[in-house]
């Protein structure tokens, strides 16, 4: 059973005309990022790029590797709870229990991926489905560290190696931003290294891959643990911008809601699932005042995703600047 | 440079906007943000009837307070502390907002009495269960209404112990709230000289029960407490009758259930259940008006959360016009010093840490050949007056308290 | 008499009875989701909503129709059936040609429209459905009060585990799906309707889930929620039992239940996790699953 998600023709002409577009949309986002406090609620933007760095990590998985990960909420609620715990009673300051957020999220990423990686397509979504339910479980026994249901309250937000205080709303959301952008060069650096190439190999023809002599199952372990990695710093992140963590960050659902950013961001596109991201944000907090339920609107949009508009956004507009090339 | 520049004007213009803060009525209305779930596990407990209980207060409050006009917004924080926290924010900044109810869920209920004491704005607490909101986490514009994890173990335990159910076994839901109420419970259960013969933790959710309910049943013990909530207390009573429990002449109790609850498992399997609640509608004239109102807008009978939130609403009103401004800091210390009289809480006071003290009532859920109508449910077994009931502010290691 | 780690044996024999009724619900769900897998190669995400589902007809046929406990064990996985089959026929259908995992995720949508509709119009308090009139009350075993209606679900379930499994390997039906599994365009060659065939078997796949939420109604509260939480313990079951093997995913349901059932005595915190725990180790030592073929 092989896993494609190519978006495009592959075509290197559509190929490197979707780079063009990643980039300007990217230069576009990027003056947009810094000007968004003045025109948006400064506390909703940083939620929006905690969880659009969430959905770049989980893209590198599922867009570039080809694996449905049905648990990255673990990853994700492991590190916010790390990071404020970290912050919270070992005083360490942002940057450091971050830091050690993505340590945890990635050390949980290599287990999940140790005892689910041999496995692909379904069973993988299964599998890592069926362990991060586990992880929640633990959440929410060990009361010590995450507060049962009451959650990790009180995060501090503290000073920036010390020295800046986060406590300034500006600053909270330049730090955020900026972790972001580091974050998103980082995923865009992996996709675009000879490691990348290999990812991608595998994604279309595994086999293939294997006969040219990769060590498949290793290069999808480090994908994974990187990804993990990658979606513990966005938890960690949201954790002490929030300034807190709730089993809600480590519930399966928010599993399923990092899985339907990135569909309607566009699978296997770079900008795709942050373009989810922040469209789902906006939405949840739409729908909070609206009086619709939730979770039935949700699902709809699943469906219509899933049957309609399967490119997402980002790789409609990829192809449709495709097709105008031609 | 830039970004300093920047974010030294924005720092000037955040420093402006935050010293508006003047005598009177800001933003010329009072707002009034009813913050509730209305698409998860607490819809039916809290939901669409707190907002209901909220615009029933506002109504008969007369509409306007200081020849202002009152305004009514609300939201479903759909579980989520995270979204809570953003709303509260948005609404305290941006949308004027003065108060804000319900706040079910203790991880929202936490979250967002914090946000209100770091920025000075009423959050009235009447839905979370957990003591933490006037203990370490207390604020002075934080209050909790109706009814704790303290209150509801220390109603139930003496009443039935005192009734002759001197030995207890507790089915505990795994989870911080089962947790405290176990604790609580097991406390009460020493002090006044019974045996606890024994406990269990199941996980949360669960479905079936039958197990903890046989390790129950074959524990020998008089009474049989459930300390879980939700889906999980409906279940257990659902499968004790199953079981038979109570019919084999074991006590069963349930630490927490609301009316809603007992709505939903029914007489025929409920009966002869024990449950602690703040409020019920059919207790005398006012509180049969007050929920014949609430019925004929919402279908049902209010909730003691829902109840909660007409009580709350109207005595935050109460203090505003007798403050003369909606000043969060100003009005919370008002709404102290007032009593709190109204047809959901006749007599009672609010402690310096922000838990309201009042009466408390044992009740037991009647026999189908007793009950009247659909909603004629419990036979009032005791009423337990607030100070027995609530926890000794002085005890709660709240700052405020002297 | 003797005792077995501090638990007399009458309540061990106890717990290993309530066990095997909760297994039953695991064998019939992941008898379904095994059907389905093994035909449409999707694995059905809204099998949990499609339980409750099948619970929430049979309280509509109680309160609106005044048909009791009996109809609705024939009615409602009809029912159930019907609105799968038109799920199916108008979206499911078109996403064959396409990996697999889109079959998940639309499942998974579809999941959540239905949970959220019942939310929203019924709350979540739940509902109660009485026992049965036939099925009130119980025996004393000895070592157990058994309610005579938890012995009838272990039976019932039991029966139609057979049935399935009678009907898939010993029929000319159950060869040409079998058959249609292996190779579907040889199947159509030889004048089989394979698209109607695979519409049917989804059908009778979640009308399994929805006979699995009427038997569920009297023992549990009928409540919008009650599949969400079920449908990935049922999840593990069907990948230990080893995916597609429909032998396996009865075996492995039954012996999850009773495992659980188990724990639930000497580590009643961990009988959450436990079944989470025998899957990582059966991955390990056999990644195909117990009674699976490597893919």
């Amino acid at each position: 059973m092989s896993v494609k998600y190519s978006t495009t023709p592959s075509g290197t002409v559509t190929g490197r005309l979707a780079g063009k577009a990643s980039l300007i949309i990217g230069a576009i986002l990027i003056v947009a990022l810094l000007a968004a406090p003045y025109v948006l609620y400064p506390a909703f933007v940083m939620k929006a790029l905690c969880f659009a760095l969430f959905a770049c990590a989980f893209n590198l998985m599922l867009g570039f590797v080809g694996l449905l990960s049905f648990g990255h909420a673990a990853f994700f609620g492991a590190a916010a709870y790390a990071t404020g715990y970290a912050a919270k009673f070992w005083g360490l300051t942002p940057e450091l229990a971050i830091l050690f957020g993505g340590v945890v999220g990635g050390g949980f990423g290599f287990i999940f991926g140790w005892v689910a990686i041999r496995r692909q397509g379904i069973y993988f979504a299964m599998i890592t489905l069926a362990l991060s339910q586990m992880v929640f479980f633990l959440a929410l026994q060990v009361t010590g560290i995450t507060g049962g249901e009451d959650g990790l309250q009180g995060v501090p937000r503290g000073d920036f190696l010390g020295l800046i205080s986060l406590e300034d709303p500006l600053a909270m959301y330049y730090f955020v931003v900026a972790v972001f952008l580091v974050c998103f060069a980082f995923i865009w650096r992996i996709v675009n290294s000879p490691f990348g190439a290999v990812l991608k190999s595998i994604r279309e023809n595994e086999p293939r891959a294997i006969s040219l002599g990769y060590n498949v199952d290793r290069f999808k372990l480090i994908a994974f643990t990187l990804s993990a990695a990658l979606t513990g710093i966005a938890g960690g992140t949201k954790s002490i911008s929030v300034q807190l963590a709730s089993l809600t960050d480590i519930q399966w659902q928010m599993s399923g809601e990092v899985i339907l950013m990135t569909l309607l961001g566009g699978v296997g596109t770079l900008v795709g699932p942050a373009v989810g991201a922040t469209l789902v944000v906006s939405l949840e907090n739409f729908l909070a005042t609206s009086g619709l339920p939730v979770t039935t609107v949700i699902g709809v949009i699943f469906v219509v995703c899933v049957l309609a508009f399967r490119r997402g956004i980002v790789g409609e507009f990829n192809a449709f600047l495709g097709r105008r090339k031609h | 440079m830039f970004k300093k520049a920047l974010l030294a004007g924005v720092a000037v213009s955040a420093l402006t906007a935050g010293s508006a803060m003047a005598e009177g009525i800001s933003g010329d209305k009072v707002v009034i943000g009813v913050l509730t779930d209305l698409s998860s596990v607490y819809a039916d407990v809290a939901g669409k009837g707190s907002i209901v209980a909220v615009e029933l207060a506002v109504e008969d409050f007369g509409g306007t307070v200081l020849g202002k006009p009152i305004e009514v917004v609300s939201a479903d924080h759909q579980n989520k502390p995270d979204i809570a926290s953003n709303i509260a924010r948005e609404w305290i900044d941006a949308k004027g907002v003065d108060v804000i109810t319900d706040l079910v869920t203790s991880s929202v209920g936490l979250a967002v009495q914090g946000i209100g004491g770091e920025k000075g704005v009423v959050t009235i607490n009447s839905g979370a269960a957990t003591v933490r909101l006037t203990q370490k986490e207390c604020t002075a514009t934080g209050f909790h209404w109706i009814y704790d994890t303290y209150a509801l173990a220390h109603v139930t335990a003496p009443a039935v112990i005192s009734g002759g159910g001197d030995s207890w076994y507790i089915i505990t839901a795994d989870y911080a709230f089962g947790h405290s109420l176990e604790a609580d419970a097991t406390q009460v259960i020493k002090d006044m000289g019974a045996t606890l013969v024994g406990s269990v933790r199941h996980p949360f959710p669960s479905a079936d029960l039958s197990s903890f309910l046989l390790q129950a049943q074959a524990s020998g013990a008089k009474v049989v407490g459930l300390a879980n909530a939700g889906q999980d207390t409906i279940n257990s009573v659902k499968q004790a009758s199953e079981f038979g429990i109570v019919a084999g002449g074991q006590k069963l109790v349930a630490l927490l259930a609301f009316l809603s609850d007992i709505h939903s498992i029914g007489l025929e399997l409920g009966q002869g259940l024990n449950v602690t609640t703040g409020f019920y509608w059919d207790m005398d004239d006012e509180t049969r008006a007050f929920s014949k109102k609430f019925f004929d807008k919402f279908g049902k009978m209010p909730t003691m959360v829902q109840a909660a939130d007409y009580s709350s609403t109207l005595h935050y009103l109460k203090a505003v016009a007798a403050a003369g401004t909606d000043d969060g800091v100003t009005v919370a210390a008002k709404m102290k010093e007032m009593p709190i009289e109204d047809a959901v809480i006749h007599h009672g006071t609010i402690a310096a840490n922000g838990g309201v003290i009042h009466d408390m009532y044992l009740m037991e859920v009647k026999k189908p050949e007793e009950s009247t109508g659909e909603w004629d449910l419990y036979k009032l077994v005791k009423t337990v007056p607030g100070a027995e009931a609530f926890q000794d502010p002085k005890a709660s290691g709240c700052a405020l308290v002297q | 008499m003797f005792e077995l780690i501090g638990i007399p044996p009458q309540a061990l024999f106890g717990q290993l009875l309530l066990g095997l009724i909760n297994g039953s619900f695991y064998a019939l769900l992941s008898l379904g989701l095994a059907v389905i897998f093994g035909m449409l190669n999707v694995i059905n995400f809204a099998h949990g909503a499609l339980y409750m589902l099948g619970a929430f007809v049979a309280w509509f046929l109680l309160e609106y129709a005044g048909i009791g406990y009996w109809g609705a064990l024939i009615l409602a996985p009809v029912v159930v059936g019907l609105v799968g089959i038109v799920i199916e026929k108008t979206m499911l259908q078109r996403l064959y040609k396409l990996d697999h995992l889109y079959g998940l995720l639309f499942t998974f949508g579809i999941a959540l429209i239905l949970e959220g509709a019942f939310k929203h119009e019924f709350g979540v308090s739940g509902q109660s459905y009485a026992t049965p009139a036939l099925l009130k009350g119980g025996t004393n075993l000895g070592f157990m009060f058994l309610p005579f209606y938890r012995g009838w679900v272990v039976v019932l379930s039991i029966l139609v585990c057979l049935a399935t499994w009678y009907a898939i390997e010993k029929t000319r039906l159950g060869s040409y799906l079998r058959a249609a599994t292996e190779n579907p365009r040889l199947v159509q060659a030889f004048g089989i309707n394979v698209p109607v065939m695979i519409t049917l078997t989804y059908g009778v796949g979640v009308a399994l889930a929805g006979l699995a939420g009427v038997m569920a109604a009297p023992i549990y509260s009928v409540n919008p929620l009650m599949g969400s939480h079920l449908i990935i313990v049922v999840f593990a079951v069907v990948v230990i039992g080893g995916m597609g093997s429909i032998f396996g995913a009865v075996v492995s349901g039954y012996m999850l239940g009773l495992l659980e059932g188990l724990t639930k005595v000497f580590l009643p915190e961990a009988s959450n996790i436990v079944v989470f725990v025998i899957m990582v180790v059966v991955l390990l030592l056999r990644p195909a699953g117990l009674f699976g073929r490597e893919r």
